[in-house]
């Protein structure tokens, strides 16, 4: 760095030295990259960090309601995690809406990326950035937006309306995701598969739908995971339904039990052996 | 039977719409009807009362008015903090970014896991965990205290940075993601080239990778600031009452005091500060692509 005002200027270049051939590396360059390491390593800590507390909370031994100081090792919220009902329900209801609204998102989301990727249509311009913009909406815009339009309707809200609410921006990101998944394929493999005589829905089931099928499951996980986490939206469409989320803010107000936190490290547990087999599945197609 | 130019068959014109219209469909009913009943909704009046409401669109432009008038310091306040929390998501997400990016080795996926772990873990319990790690009988404010780091009344929980540190940290993957998915597109003898071209590597990076990662730091600045601005998490569990932010205000409009129209319209002047502010800052970074 110190060499950088003593350069001559840009008219006279030097000749440029050898790659690999630096004989006396200033000591930055050799420290640089240790410390831009380094930095990395302390930002994932930054983001690792609340989770490594949230597992170490599911083992305290906390007195009196609310768990937020460490009083002592104990297994007895992981010994009867289901211990509060209405913990578990609240569980149930968000597994429930994450199924249904994934399922309606990703099949919608994908056939609109399929659209966008494989054919050149005019529009295609305005629906990449008519898709993006749910994404640059602000959550309490559209919870708010929703229930004025359920309320407009006179429909009551609660499973259903959380269900229509979830699904609405889990389709931009499945289209997105599905989008930058499959860009770049070799879709010449359809055009084979025309020319050799099957037809278009044949094609589509044995060739086209296995190509994007990594994506999809890729952009269903995301989609779930979204669902599972969502307050802002939910806390205005939920009516009396109180899902995962809901229960925990209710519950910060009156009592936390640390079996919410053994809730919260099983749902992290199940998305990474999920990810993990997904992941081992990818690799034994492309092997095989 | 076709040109190969473009890499896209065309098998039939109509079958890009067919594939198109129900998500379409289901975002012009659930998206774009539900913003104009929330248009309607905010220039309206209640004649009913808060339990039956009877909602009668008058042209009620005093709610607009009324919006600006009465919460001005809390739209002030999350443009603020959601605009000091997207500056320091960049300062720390960058770097990171960076890392995964040109240096991770086989480490990639597995830094890359690290930064979408969050993702599964309860949005609400991790800013609770934040809430005990940040807390005054806590080891960060004992080491602060060692380390004499002033902070505001000798806390860090209940004031302004927990707040936006909080913020800072929950839209983190936002920033560091599609910034990683630009780096990662960046042709690997191109930084070569660059490094041999110029002799500092801080100067190759400046030159070659920092324009190419622009896209990226957009995308990522804007999916940061755009859900920060709006949030009310954090303001909640780490700040105290001077702390609300505008999504508080809407929220308790809306849900508690049930007064519609008003909370309508803090929606949507929110929304139309956001569109403005991104808008120019398309135009100041010189780029109006999105994904």
């Amino acid at each position: 760095m110190t060499t950088l005002g003593t350069r001559p200027p840009e008219t006279t270049p030097p000749a440029p030295p050898p790659t690999g051939a630096a004989p006396s590396p200033s000591p930055l360059r050799r420290v640089g990259p240790w410390l831009l390491n380094g930095y990395a390593g302390a930002v994932v800590f930054i983001l690792f960090l609340p989770i490594l507390v949230i597992i170490l909370f599911s083992f305290n031994d906390p007195v009196g309601k609310f768990n937020f100081v460490w009083k002592g090792f104990s297994l007895e919220a992981w010994q009867d995690p289901f211990k509060y009902e209405p913990l578990v329900d609240a569980m149930i209801v968000s597994l429930e809406v994450a199924a249904v609204s994934t399922v309606i998102s990703a099949v919608l989301g994908t056939l609109i990326a399929v659209a966008l990727v494989r054919y050149r249509f005019t529009g295609s311009g305005a629906t990449n950035t008519f898709l993006v913009l749910p994404l640059t909406t602000p959550e309490v815009v559209m919870g708010a937006s929703l229930l004025t339009l359920f309320l407009d309707l006179n429909w009551a809200t609660g499973f259903w309306t959380i269900v229509i609410a979830h699904a609405m921006f889990q389709i931009s990101f499945v289209a997105l995701t599905v989008k930058a998944r499959v860009r770049g394929f070799d879709w010449s493999l359809e055009d084979a598969a025309m020319d050799l005589g099957a037809t278009p829905l044949r094609t589509f089931l044995r060739v086209t739908f296995p190509l994007i099928l990594p994506g999809v499951v890729a952009a269903a996980m995301l989609s779930f995971a979204l669902s599972m986490d969502d307050f802002i939206i939910t806390l205005f469409n939920s009516g009396n339904e109180v899902t995962y989320p809901l229960f925990v803010n209710n519950a910060a107000k009156t009592a936390l039990p640390p079996q919410i936190n053994v809730m919260a490290t099983l749902i992290m547990l199940a998305s990474l052996v999920v990810i993990g087999l997904s992941q081992i599945y990818t690799r034994w197609r492309t092997r095989g | 039977m076709r040109g190969t130019a473009t890499g896209g068959a065309k098998r039939s014109r109509s079958a890009p719409y067919l594939l198109g219209l129900p998500a379409l469909a289901y975002l012009g009913i659930f998206f774009v009807i539900p913003l104009v009943t929330l248009l309607k909704m905010s220039l309206s009046t209640n004649v009913g009362s808060v339990y039956e409401p009877t909602m009668v669109l008058d042209w009620h432009w005093a709610n607009y008015s009324d919006a600006f008038s009465s919460y001005g310091a809390q739209f002030s306040r999350s443009f603020l903090y959601a605009g000091i929390a997207t500056v320091l998501a960049l300062l720390l997400g960058y770097p990171l970014a960076y890392v995964i990016a040109f240096r991770a080795g086989r480490y990639k996926n597995l830094l890359l896991g690290l930064v979408i772990l969050p993702f599964f873990v309860t949005f609400l319990v991790r800013t609770l965990a934040w809430k005990t790690i940040l807390s005054d009988t806590g080891w960060v404010v004992s080491l602060f205290d060692l380390l004499h780091v002033p902070m505001p009344d000798g806390r860090l929980l209940s004031t302004s940075w927990a707040v936006v540190f909080g913020l800072t940290y929950n839209f983190l993957p936002f920033m560091v993601l599609p910034i990683y998915v630009s780096l990662e597109k960046i042709e690997l003898s191109l930084v070569d080239a660059a490094k041999d071209l110029y002799s500092a590597p801080w100067r190759a990076f400046r030159a070659v990778v920092l324009p190419l990662s622009l896209p990226g730091v957009f995308a990522g600045t804007l999916l940061t600031f755009i859900p920060a601005a709006g949030d009310f998490i954090n303001a909640q569990y780490l700040g105290s009452a001077q702390n609300a932010m505008i999504g508080t205000v809407i929220q308790k409009q809306f849900i508690v005091v049930k007064d519609y129209p008003a909370a309508a319209a803090l929606s949507f002047v929110l929304m139309a500060m956001i569109l403005v502010g991104v808008l120019v800052y398309a135009r100041v970074l010189g780029t109006e692509e999105l994904t």
